[in-house]
């Protein structure tokens, strides 16, 4: 059987970030497999601009990120193997694979990272009523059809949820000709950035309209009509509201959940919050020797954060490798309340952390002068104000190891939320 | 005397922004803070954007290049670029930064590739 120090499951911007940090940590014999045809993920088909603000200080489209990752892969000299799907994994570390030229094989690991990304909330998720025509896409299989395969999606466009990729696609499906009629999102605010809401929907004069959904499906072989209604405060559409649109399609960008059936798999445990491994501040899920970054460990609203995400997993991964197993460590839990909806990590070692450690966070709606607030064991230790927060935007706070000094004996740590 | 509504798109903030203007005159109000009236000042004066979309590859293992303006251009000139943009094929391979269109719809700037795109069967499989 193949042996590997370092196998990463996906080739998109978080394996390429892991492979490269790994490989600059002192690690050598690291493989990646990547199910598509090509490296670069997602990024692939967001030919969009705003990438790589943080992590280049300029404005790059995906496929121009992606190449930048995948260049530096390259000149490192890390192996990959695409059109490769993992069919499986063991708790030791054994990768079961497929792909055409080699057929089924196995491969075993010394460490393994998790870097599967996340894939869409489809329209069975909804129970949006009404008949099943052609022509009602997730935005993500949409943007690819159009940007990588050169299809005209649609002409006449409705489009339910305002997550970016919704967004984008409005502006994207606009200049390639179609109508794009209206935004609908359930929730009283947009799950997308500020900037996407600007730039592709005021742009080009498309209408947002919160607090509503869509209630009826027409058509029976391609869409003819979608109808679309208000919802009250528990999200049920209020009788009466009810209006028509004549369309062909309908995206629905209604969420991202990671790709975690490998991860299950495996028995590592997940998050019922963010859907991915629950890991440590070495991004190490409870198998030890494996690591999780990128979407699936939680969705990210910036690739930016993404890489560095990474990086941080392919270099605990190489430091793995060269360490004698440490002692007991002292993991101390990280709780989300009042506000919080998660943090990743889930918990912390204080003897091994680094000297700081990143804590993403999202907040559960949108506050306005409120603060973000940081306890040891009840002490606050941190306490920022935000003038505002939203769902949309991920949060972070961080850790120093030097804060730990007075908290020897540290059983948990809260991050939270309050009013000013 | 001409008033406009805009959203600042400088942070999760997005201050509603009212922009008065009078006699080449602009006053900003509704902003937190000073990237607000920047902001809105450039957008009555000069909105610009930097326009992404695709172009027909041939000979290749894909359909299109992914490609974009290699500045901002005017908004107003969005979809004459789109035009010429639609019009456009191009032969692989084609790299990064690669000119496709000079001056694209007299904008004075060019629309460039920003993706590698090699010939097909070219792609290295390992």
């Amino acid at each position: 059987m193949k042996q590997c120090d370092i196998v990463i499951i996906g080739g998109g911007p978080a394996g390429l970030a892991a492979a490269i940090a790994a490989k600059k940590a002192g690690a050598d014999d690291i493989l990646i497999l990547e199910r598509d045809s090509m490296l670069g993920g997602i990024l692939n088909q967001c030919i969009h601009n705003g990438f790589g603000l943080h992590t280049f200080k300029e404005e790059l489209t995906g496929p121009e990120y992606a190449a930048r990752f995948i260049d530096e892969a390259n000149a490192l000299g890390i192996p990959y193997k695409l059109g490769t799907m993992v069919l499986s994994v063991s708790r030791d570390k054994e990768l079961l694979c497929i792909n055409p030229e080699e057929g089924l094989f196995r491969i075993a690991a010394k460490a393994i990272i998790l870097a599967m990304g996340c894939r869409e909330r489809p329209r069975g998720a909804l129970n949006i009523p009404g008949f099943r025509p052609a022509g009602i896409y997730s935005a993500g299989t949409a943007q690819r059809l159009m940007n990588i395969e050169g299809y005209c999606v649609g002409r006449e466009v409705v489009i339910l949820g305002s997550g970016d990729i919704g967004l984008i696609m409005a502006r994207r499906m606009t200049l390639e000709g179609a109508k794009v009629k209206v935004v609908a999102e359930i929730m009283p605010y947009s799950g997308g950035l500020k900037r996407n809401i600007v730039q592709c929907l005021d742009d080009y004069g498309i209408p947002l309209k919160l607090g509503h959904t869509v209630v009826g499906i027409e058509g029976k072989e391609r869409l003819t009509g979608v109808t679309i209604a208000a919802v009250d405060e528990q999200r049920r559409p209020i009788p009466g509201t009810e209006e028509h649109y004549d369309c062909d399609t309908l995206l629905l960008s209604v969420g991202l959940i990671p790709e975690n059936e490998l991860t299950r798999g495996m028995g590592i445990s997940l998050s019922r919050v963010t859907s991915g491994p629950q890991v440590d501040d070495r991004l190490q899920t409870d198998i030890e020797g494996v690591f999780a970054c990128g979407n699936v460990l939680h969705v990210h609203d910036l690739v930016d954060h993404v890489s560095e995400e990474a990086a941080l997993a392919g270099e605990s991964a190489a430091v793995y490798l060269q360490k004698q197993k440490t002692s007991v460590p002292h993991k101390v839990t990280i709780n989300a309340e009042n506000g919080v909806r998660y943090t990743v990590p889930q918990s912390l070692d204080i003897d091994n952390m680094k000297d700081a450690v990143t804590v993403r966070f999202r907040v559960a709606d949108i506050y306005r002068d409120r603060a973000i607030v940081v306890c040891y064991d009840g002490t606050e230790v941190m306490r920022r104000k935000k003038k505002i927060m939203a769902p949309g935007e991920m949060e972070q706070v961080i850790l120093k190891k030097s804060s730990f000094s007075d908290f020897p004996a540290l059983k948990e740590i809260t991050v939270r939320t309050e009013a000013e | 005397m001409t008033t406009k509504n805009l959203i600042c798109i400088g942070c999760p903030m997005g201050c509603p922004l009212t922009v008065i203007m009078e006699d080449g005159h602009i006053e900003v109000t509704g902003n937190t803070c000073q990237h607000g009236a920047d902001y809105a000042k450039k957008e009555v004066t000069n909105p610009t954007r930097v326009v992404t979309s695709t172009v027909r590859v041939l000979g290749a293992d894909i359909a299109r290049v992914s490609v974009k303006t290699a500045h901002d251009i005017p908004k107003d000139k969005i979809f004459d670029c789109m035009e010429e943009i639609k019009r456009t094929s191009v032969c692989a391979p084609v790299r990064i930064g690669d000119v496709l269109i000079r001056n694209c719809a007299g904008t004075g700037t060019d629309v460039i590739a920003t993706k590698n795109v090699p010939r097909a069967g070219a792609l290295p499989k390992e």
